[in-house]
């Protein structure tokens, strides 16, 4: 097990390396063992865009030992909400970090220039970035820093952010191998605060495994799965897109602000359509046979030049079609990937932004803010507009465009418009509006992100009195942190069994049973649960925005009674766990 | 006949890097976690949106990373390539800048990893990028 952690201090440029074999024994790797790195290191009442602040990335045992464990789990205190932030991103930074020796990196304190910062197995090197600070589109950072970097080709990881983390939008994001992101809660604003443009890791582990024979076999045993069983056929495929047209036809497609979850238009910008008229490429994250993440082509020509065309390659996933085309009303396939181009570019998390433009719309159109504050004339549909809000969100040039930047519910806070401002937990909303387990599942999430309980995935199966799903939300998120302390992809859950995990630890010097590994999962629940509440979330001060409940999902309209049901059994639950 | 690895279509390769672990992982005695041992790398051509290159001994008739090793601890392999004696190298690493195409890989510990030519990598590959062919002596 890689149980060496990597502290970086970068008010005085000094780094430590520690085995901590005793924690990542007791709590397995990833969101586990993050956690309680954050809770040492983290002053519950730290200014979150301060030198307070503190950034853990934590990955687990399975990483680089199996394929489908690509993913890193990125904890600190998130700027958006002022809660516990926690993002996952795939890529290479999972096994660049482990294959660079280390179970864990802590980043703290701040630069007083901007720097970028390199990991080069044991050693750590801090690189003036004054000549990058300032550049805004996050890809062309990448590609610098690529060719300027020469060590740790095809296996190296760069983390960076672009305009909006320098900027501290609160919701901007990190990017890792340009197609993939710690999207959510704005670790890209902890970044730039701290004055680091960018985070290179690279090294090359060797390690036997306890068990060697027993290794091979059960590797062979999971890549077949992956690739045999249709656990994962989904992603093969059409990829993460494949859910717009059933979740339009469903009903469950959040529309231009949710005034509608049907959206007239779906099929021009559906998994379907992209793939056929689009789909350039797939690219997979390190050690992942699935490559998922599916690249459209955009070839243009420009505008008076005969003969003159530029080909641009955007990835594109559901959620991303859901928070910047049917959230904002675009219908157009072109407009919408040269808005996705725009959002990946300036480094910002896909969903707030389409949210945050989605609600701004519908401001301006009730009146509660002018032309003034938005410059540009928003209408639902219109992706150039939508291209140059973008832009001021990054660069907020005036009052409006700064109290945007900070959130929907902060903006609404000031405007008004709270009623269709669509966030959990201060978390802008993600892509499903199907019954009462997606949004239950939103506020009493710990992420408050779809992610946590799967509440979507429930609402398509059956109806459940408020207990039931809020049990049946919980139990799944307490199993998620297993996988996220393993730490493996939630879309490859299905490969992941209990039964596989356990024979997966065995050839690893892992013992443990399947009762444990629950019980763990439990245990993990409970401590981040502690820390979110040390940070200050309060069931109690939860804002429900009552537009869900006037669009029709599904389960026909949602009850308000319901929910808040559902909220004071969790409150019951919260006593027993805490 | 003698086996060899070969590109089958590059234009497949999604930098998913399994090639890369299966090298680690060939010996069955001695199967490494990580990429250290790898004598095959897949890196992106500035992002793999722009294409793939996957680098490997192309076993060379005439290898130049043999001529240059001063312990001889790079031999030719019959048919082409090479084989490291290990216990043979003090990790001076003239071979990795005598190889034109790079395809010779420094591990950790300064010495080098090479591919082989054992086509394991081969049932790794999720896309048919790489195939194991039989050529002629």
């Amino acid at each position: 097990m890689n149980s060496k952690v990597l502290t970086i201090d970068l008010s005085d440029y000094s780094y430590r390396i520690e085995d901590r074999k005793k924690l990542f024994n007791r709590w397995i790797g990833g969101v586990g063992v993050g956690i309680q790195l954050l809770k040492e290191e983290l002053k519950p009442d730290a200014d979150p865009l301060s030198p307070d602040n503190t950034i853990v990335l934590a990955t687990g045992p399975f990483t680089p030992a199996y394929p489908l464990a690509s993913k890193t789990v990125a904890l600190f205190k998130s700027p958006l909400t002022g809660n516990l932030g926690e993002s996952h991103a795939g890529g290479r930074t999972a096994t660049a970090i482990t294959n660079a020796g280390y179970g864990a990196i802590v980043i703290k304190g701040k630069s007083r220039k901007p720097i970028y910062v390199v990991v080069e197995n044991d050693r750590v090197h801090f690189k003036d970035a004054r000549v990058i600070w300032g550049i805004e589109d996050a890809i062309l950072i990448g590609r610098i820093i690529a060719e300027k970097e020469q060590g740790g080709r095809g296996s190296r990881t760069v983390m960076r952010i672009g305009g909006a983390g320098e900027n501290l939008v609160r919701y901007a994001c990190v990017m890792t191998e340009t197609y993939r992101h710690f999207g959510r809660l704005g670790l890209g604003a902890v970044f730039g605060s701290k004055m680091l443009k960018a985070l290179v890791v690279h090294g090359k582990l060797s390690k036997i495994p306890d068990n060697r024979k027993g290794y091979r076999e059960i590797y062979d045993k999971i890549y077949r799965i992956a690739l045999e069983s249709g656990a994962m056929k989904k992603y093969h495929l059409i990829g993460t897109a494949v859910n717009v047209n059933p979740l339009n036809e469903l009903g469950g497609l959040p529309t231009k602000n949710l005034t509608s979850a049907k959206f007239e238009n779906a099929e021009e910008i559906s998994g379907e359509e992209l793939a056929d008229k689009n789909l350039g490429r797939r690219i997979a994250c390190n050690h992942c046979p699935i490559a998922c993440i599916h690249i459209a082509v955009l070839r243009e020509p420009y505008e008076g030049k005969e003969y003159f065309y530029k080909t641009i390659m955007i990835s594109y996933d559901y959620e991303l079609i859901y928070a910047l085309g049917s959230m904002l009303g675009i219908s157009s396939r072109d407009g919408l990937l040269k808005l996705i181009l725009r959002v990946e570019q300036l480094g910002l998390d896909a969903m707030s932004t389409g949210v945050c433009l989605a609600w701004a719309t519908e401001a301006l159109k009730a009146g509660l803010i002018t032309e003034d504050d938005t410059i540009t004339k928003l209408a639902f549909g219109n992706s150039e507009e939508y291209i140059r809000a973008t832009g001021y969100i990054s660069k907020q040039p005036n009052e409006f465009y700064r109290l945007l930047a900070q959130g929907v519910d902060k903006v609404s806070e000031v405007y008004g418009g709270g009623e269709f401002a669509l966030a959990f937990g201060k978390n802008e909303m993600p892509g499903y509006h199907t019954g009462h387990g997606t949004h239950v599942g939103s506020l009493i999430g710990l992420r408050h992100s779809h992610l946590d309980g799967g509440g979507y995935a429930i609402d398509q199966k059956k109806k459940l009195k408020p207990e039931e799903l809020v049990d049946e939300l919980v139990k799944e998120e307490q199993w998620r942190q297993i996988l996220s302390s393993l730490v493996v992809c939630f879309f490859a859950r299905g490969v992941f069994t209990p039964e596989i995990i356990i024979e997966g630890f065995k050839p690893l010097g892992i013992k443990l049973t399947e009762d444990r590994l629950i019980k763990l999962g439990e245990e993990i629940y409970a401590e981040k649960l502690k820390l979110k509440m040390q940070l200050g979330f309060d069931l109690n001060s939860l804002r429900i925005p009552k537009r869900i409940f006037e669009t029709e999902t599904p389960q026909g309209k949602l009850k308000k009674e319901y929910i808040e049901e559902a909220i004071s059994y969790y409150r019951e639950m919260i006593g027993r766990i805490v | 006949m003698v086996k060899q690895l070969f590109i089958k279509d590059i234009e497949k390769c999604v930098g998913c890097s399994l090639c890369m672990y299966a090298c680690s992982r060939r010996r069955p005695r001695n199967p490494e976690i990580g990429i250290d041992a790898s004598g095959i790398l897949a890196a992106s051509l500035s992002g793999f949106e722009r294409g793939a290159t996957v680098i490997f001994c192309r076993a060379c008739k005439e290898p130049p990373c043999v001529q240059v090793c001063p312990t001889d601890a790079l031999v030719p392999k019959k048919g082409g390539g090479v084989i490291l004696k290990e216990k043979a190298c003090i990790a001076c690493g003239m071979c990795f800048e005598a190889c034109t195409i790079g395809a010779i890989f420094e591990r950790r510990n300064g010495k080098p990893a090479v591919c082989i030519h054992c086509g394991y990598c081969v049932d790794y590959c999720p896309h048919e990028v790489l195939a194991y062919v039989e050529v002629e002596e």
